[in-house]
């Protein structure tokens, strides 16, 4: 598997950074390079292999659908880089 | 009293039941540490009158009796954990100015036995990397360097301004967290312990996610005693992590004997891999002469999938960085980029996570976009995480032929220069991890420690695999190998 620049903007743009079109190359240059040593994979037999969800065999534990928590939203405002009249503030996302 | 700094934690603790020193002493002590340590850029953020304020408390409460082991002793806290007030931002420029309006749980759990915070330690950015050279702070120095040879070395990484300032002798302990090595691999640069414990022992709670399936804390200290005792009050269960072990925490200072007679170690034969340098294989085989002289039994065991280690870690853990770092977006938190007239959200988003994340972060949340993405999410994440059960698997096949613990070098090399892999390719550095990711993959406990110096005069440390849940048995096998191997050397003070 090889990505050209066309697949490392798209990444990019999935992952929502900025790359500017000058640095694209580069940048599918490192993915090829850590995408080759991660084929190394390909030389495992996991056939009939479940994947791991958890690596210690446990159950989440369950509690009752109740609030716990709340009732403080000066804190969670506190570390907004723009909070208003109670709400984070973003640009306009509607017209 | 002079170098109250240099004192270990059990030190510390009985001379301040005797009344000999009290915790502000200790604590002005290792402030002036800090202070004149400047070009270990180690500290990040000091909150001196924090810990003064914290020291009064701990001395009246160790007057009063009843106080607990780690009560009124100084600490570093790596800045991955979120201190209440204190400015903690996984040393990235996305978190500048972050304040958290809460307190990790382990550093609650640490201030609540009395503990005292210094100020926060350097790291890498969101713990990605293996030399503390992505850090948004710049690097943090070794203590150590090759005879007289000035060239900075790395502490290691992530957790490199802890070893750093331990080693340095600038507080009696510190925090840190491990996701592929993180712990274990600037120990053993730093001529340290530091002990990875198993996965759901420390709650994760208030520690900035990296990889969650992966990330655990541990404490990085002057012996493994201390490393037993801290340990001790940072593990237990928390509602608030879902994935945290609600098991009773054993008392492991009591467990450390010193005696490992009829204990089986195991010795992985794929870890004797190509181009290790003859001086790493040499100290792997004294520990195992050491270990048998304890009167442990040595065998020598296959962990098949060890090669795969590395690869399945760099599909695993960019995936669940991908989605952990998403909430960086400069809606809640720290940094927002400039907007130009007519930019939308989308470009917020893109602006924000451009300036803020650093190169190496942007390269790990881009990769693990790509293998989580459609059409790649089988061939890549599936089958890592399929590999993973192999690995873990090959970890329960010996632990069920009766081996005790595995005993392996703990680190590739010894520490390298600040700078001397810049232009190396990524995969370069990640083979720093080659030996301790195994690890995380199977959520085992391990440790590393101090066993000698390379020709260069730098440490060198070997690390012990235990069973999961077993940390007592790993402490005291560690302190019948630390015992034999008697490392004591410092690094000579230039700073």
């Amino acid at each position: 598997m090889s990505i050209d620049i066309a697949t490392a903007a798209k990444v990019a743009k999935l992952a929502r950074i900025k790359v500017e079109d000058d640095a694209l190359p580069a940048l599918a240059q490192e993915f090829n390079d850590i995408l080759g040593f991660i084929e190394q994979l390909n030389e495992v037999d996991v056939d009939g292999v479940e994947p791991m969800v958890s690596v210690t065999p446990m159950r989440l534990k369950r509690r009752a659908d109740v609030v716990t928590d709340g009732d403080q939203p000066e804190k969670v405002l506190k570390n907004a880089p723009d909070a208003r009249e109670g709400f984070f503030a973003v640009p306009k996302v509607v017209e | 009293m002079a170098d109250l700094n240099n004192m270990k934690i059990a030190e510390a603790r009985d001379a301040l039941r005797k009344g000999d020193v009290t915790s502000l002493e200790l604590t002005e002590s290792c402030l002036s540490a800090i202070e004149g340590a400047g070009a270990l850029n180690a500290f990040v953020h000091n909150t001196p009158d924090l810990a003064r304020e914290q020291a009064k408390a701990a001395d009246t409460r160790i007057k009063a009796g009843d106080a607990p082991d780690m009560c009124g002793i100084p600490l570093g806290i790596k800045d991955l954990f979120c201190t209440k007030g204190v400015p903690s931002q996984a040393a990235s420029n996305i978190l500048k100015g972050f304040k958290p309006e809460y307190e990790s749980k382990i550093t609650s759990q640490l201030f609540d036995a009395g503990s005292v915070m210094l100020g926060k330690l350097n790291m890498d950015e969101f713990a990605m990397g293996s030399s503390n050279e992505t850090s948004a702070y710049g690097n943090a120095v070794n203590p150590w360097r090759r005879g007289n040879d000035e060239t900075a070395l790395t502490p290691g990484g992530s957790s490199g301004g802890s070893a750093s300032a331990v080693a340095a002798d600038l507080c009696l302990a510190a925090t840190g967290t491990d996701t592929g090595g993180s712990i274990r691999q600037p120990a053993a640069f730093t001529g340290i312990t530091g002990i990875k414990p198993t996965y759901g022992r420390c709650s994760r709670w208030g520690v900035v996610a990296f990889a969650s399936s992966l990330d655990q804390a541990g404490p990085m200290t002057k012996d493994v005693r201390d490393a037993a005792i801290m340990l001790e009050a940072m593990c237990g269960h928390d509602p608030m992590d879902s994935t945290s072990a609600d098991l009773a925490v054993p008392n492991f200072e009591a467990m450390l004997t010193g005696d490992i007679k009829g204990k089986t170690i195991g010795i992985p034969r794929e870890y004797h891999m190509d181009g290790i340098p003859e001086e790493i294989e040499s100290l792997w085989a004294e520990g195992r002469k050491m270990l048998q002289d304890a009167g442990a039994k040595i065998v020598d065991i296959s962990l098949p999938h060890t090669k795969y280690a590395l690869p399945a870690y760099y599909v695993i853990a960019p995936a669940e960085a991908s989605s952990n770092l998403a909430r960086y977006d400069g809606v809640r938190y720290g940094h927002r980029a400039t907007l130009d007239a007519g930019d939308g959200i989308t470009e917020m988003y893109e602006k924000t996570r451009a300036e803020g994340f650093g190169h190496e972060v942007q390269r790990r949340v881009m990769i693990g976009t790509y293998v989580l993405s459609a059409g790649f999410y089988d061939a890549y994440y599936n089958r890592a995480r399929k590999v993973r059960t192999l690995i873990k698997k090959d970890f329960e096949d010996v632990f069920a032929q009766g081996v005790d613990a595995i005993l392996t070098p703990a680190t590739p090399t010894s520490a390298f220069g600040l700078g001397e892999m810049k232009d190396a390719d990524p995969v370069q550095m990640y083979l720093n991890d080659v030996f301790t990711v195994t690890v995380n993959l199977a959520g085992l406990p391990g440790i590393a420690i101090p066993a000698g110096l390379d020709k260069k005069g730098l440490p060198l440390g070997l690390q012990l695999i235990g069973r999961p849940w077993e940390e007592g048995d790993l402490l005291n096998t560690a302190y019948a190998l630390e015992q034999a191997a008697g490392f004591v050397a410092k690094p000579a003070k230039w700073w």
